[in-house]
């Protein structure tokens, strides 16, 4: 049985699962949804306050938290909204183009 | 030992499903289709079958119902016609694309504007891009016997089927019928057996995913490719059910066509009258055939276009219109699968029956003497027609294809 990991976007036709089923939990951890980014936040670790108001603002649970201060972004699920800029009072947040190198 | 009866059309598709006792039937009442599941629900009743009848409030959750059921593995079916057909749009093409073999049977009547509800096939031609197989019928028997061939077909190939016939003429005409014994049915049909299905608790299964860009294209192609592998399924189920019964089956039926000088192409009941203006002509010595295609979707473009080029002017019988202001659905596709061979025929079209208006054996007269004129002129006029509609500029003397072009 064809399973996801052996499925991307080079596939052909032919090596797609009939109907485009998929025959097992949890393939969402194989997909990269920050891919579709076109800003991305810098985090600027020297301004930051820990204040963790960005980290309930993130719509995509984008900010790791660990041992009460917060961690740079996860850029897998980032999708680039700015919303943390936005919120951020300290000026910790940098808002730059996300420019993807060349593959 | 097979069963004469009689009854109608609507009838000989229920005893088919009776016979088969499929899993799940989700449907919803409609003229002409209504009986069908009223005589269902009353086999249920019986304890004849042991359907799960699902009453919905709607033919969009019909379809839904028989979406649900066949993902979860169990052989789905309903029935509906006209604008429950048209209700029913969004999820034909959910069925299709994840490839679920529900069986529909289909009871041609006309889509509504102005109000009708008497028979033509504006209802499954306007469903023909949805991805279904689709089997038209001239009688009951010939309803009767694809249904029953239908579910061997589409769980072979998974793809869902419409078994089509014609609202009132068929599906409530009552006439002698040959019918299977029960065993022979239900193994002629045998047991679904879906490789992966929702309740199969070994593997988890998501069916019908969110199809992007990069991955939708390629599901369209495999529909496609699955249509064209259809061809040749359709036929061996055909040939196992000649073996059975001794009626033949095949993508469409020549009748009377080896030495014919002109033809006609023509899909269900109105076949049954197109044959005996052939016997008639026939017996003045007028060279004259006949095609009635059996299957429409997968289109069999190399084969038809074979048996067209038998004659030297072909007449294409739409029971639909599409408003393309160039033709019916069946002209545009079967003349098109001519356009690469050298020997082609004329090839006109002619909109006929809609709205349950009645095509009869002088109207094929028409149409034969018309092809007949465009044999001897060279000139095919104008090649999209009508018959059987009132029009100033034809007086009792019926159409003149010179007159159409002003």
């Amino acid at each position: 049985m064809k399973q996801a990991k052996d499925i991307n976007e080079k596939s052909t036709w032919q090596e797609l699962t009939i109907g485009a089923e998929i025959y097992e939990p949890a393939t969402s951890v194989l997909v990269e949804t920050g891919d579709w980014r076109v800003m991305k936040p810098v985090f600027k670790e020297e301004n930051c306050k820990h204040c963790m108001l960005c980290v309930p603002y993130c719509p995509d649970s984008s900010i790791p938290v660990k041992d009460g201060k917060r961690l740079d972004f996860d850029f897998v699920h980032c999708k680039g909204c700015g919303i943390c800029v936005k919120v951020c009072p300290f000026d910790a947040i940098d808002f730059v183009k996300d420019l993807k190198e060349e593959a | 030992m097979a069963i004469r009866d009689r009854m109608s059309g609507n009838e000989a598709v229920a005893v088919a499903m009776r016979q088969i006792n499929p899993d799940v039937m989700g449907a919803f009442p409609i003229t002409p289709s209504t009986e069908i599941p009223q005589y269902f629900s009353q086999y249920i009743a019986d304890g004849k079958v042991d359907t799960e009848f699902v009453a919905v409030e709607s033919e969009h959750s019909a379809m839904s119902v028989c979406i649900g059921a066949a993902a979860a593995g169990a052989r789905a079916i309903t029935a509906t016609s006209s604008c429950g057909l048209a209700y029913m749009w969004e999820l034909l093409y959910v069925a299709a694309s994840a490839r679920l073999p529900i069986t529909m049977a289909v009871v041609n009547r006309a889509l509504t504007g102005p109000i009708n509800i008497n028979n033509d096939h504006s209802d499954s031609m306007g469903a023909r891009d949805s991805g279904w197989i689709q089997i038209y019928a001239e009688n009951n028997q010939e309803v009767y016997d694809n249904y029953i061939q239908a579910m061997p077909i589409s769980e072979t190939i998974r793809l869902p089927i419409m078994i089509c016939q014609d609202g009132f003429i068929t599906s409530h005409g009552v006439s002698n019928i040959e019918l299977l014994e029960d065993e022979k049915v239900k193994e002629f049909v045998g047991e679904y057996t879906p490789d992966n299905y929702l309740l199969k608790q070994e593997n988890p299964l998501a069916v019908g995913p969110y199809g992007i860009s990069p991955y939708y294209m390629e599901i369209k192609r495999q529909q496609a490719q699955a249509m064209k592998d259809a061809m040749p399924i359709i036929m061996d189920v055909a040939k196992r059910y000649e073996k059975l019964t001794g009626r033949k089956y095949g993508f469409f039926e020549e009748y009377m066509m080896d030495d014919a000088e002109v033809a006609l192409v023509v899909i269900g009941s109105s076949a049954g009258t197109g044959k005996e203006a052939v016997d008639r002509l026939r017996a003045e010595g007028k060279k004259v055939g006949l095609i009635k295609l059996r299957v429409f979707r997968p289109f069999p473009r190399v084969q038809l276009a074979e048996a067209m080029c038998k004659v030297k002017a072909v007449a294409i019988m739409d029971k639909a219109e599409s408003f393309s202001n160039s033709g019916g659905p069946l002209f545009n596709e079967a003349r098109s699968s001519l356009y690469d061979l050298p020997n082609k025929p004329y090839c006109i079209n002619y909109i006929y029956g809609l709205g349950g208006r009645d095509i009869t054996v002088e109207d094929y007269y028409e149409i034969y003497n018309d092809l007949f004129i465009i044999n001897e002129t060279d000139d095919p006029g104008d090649v999209y027609r009508y018959v059987g509609v009132r029009d100033s500029r034809f007086g009792e003397g019926g159409f003149d294809h010179k007159k159409y072009e002003e």
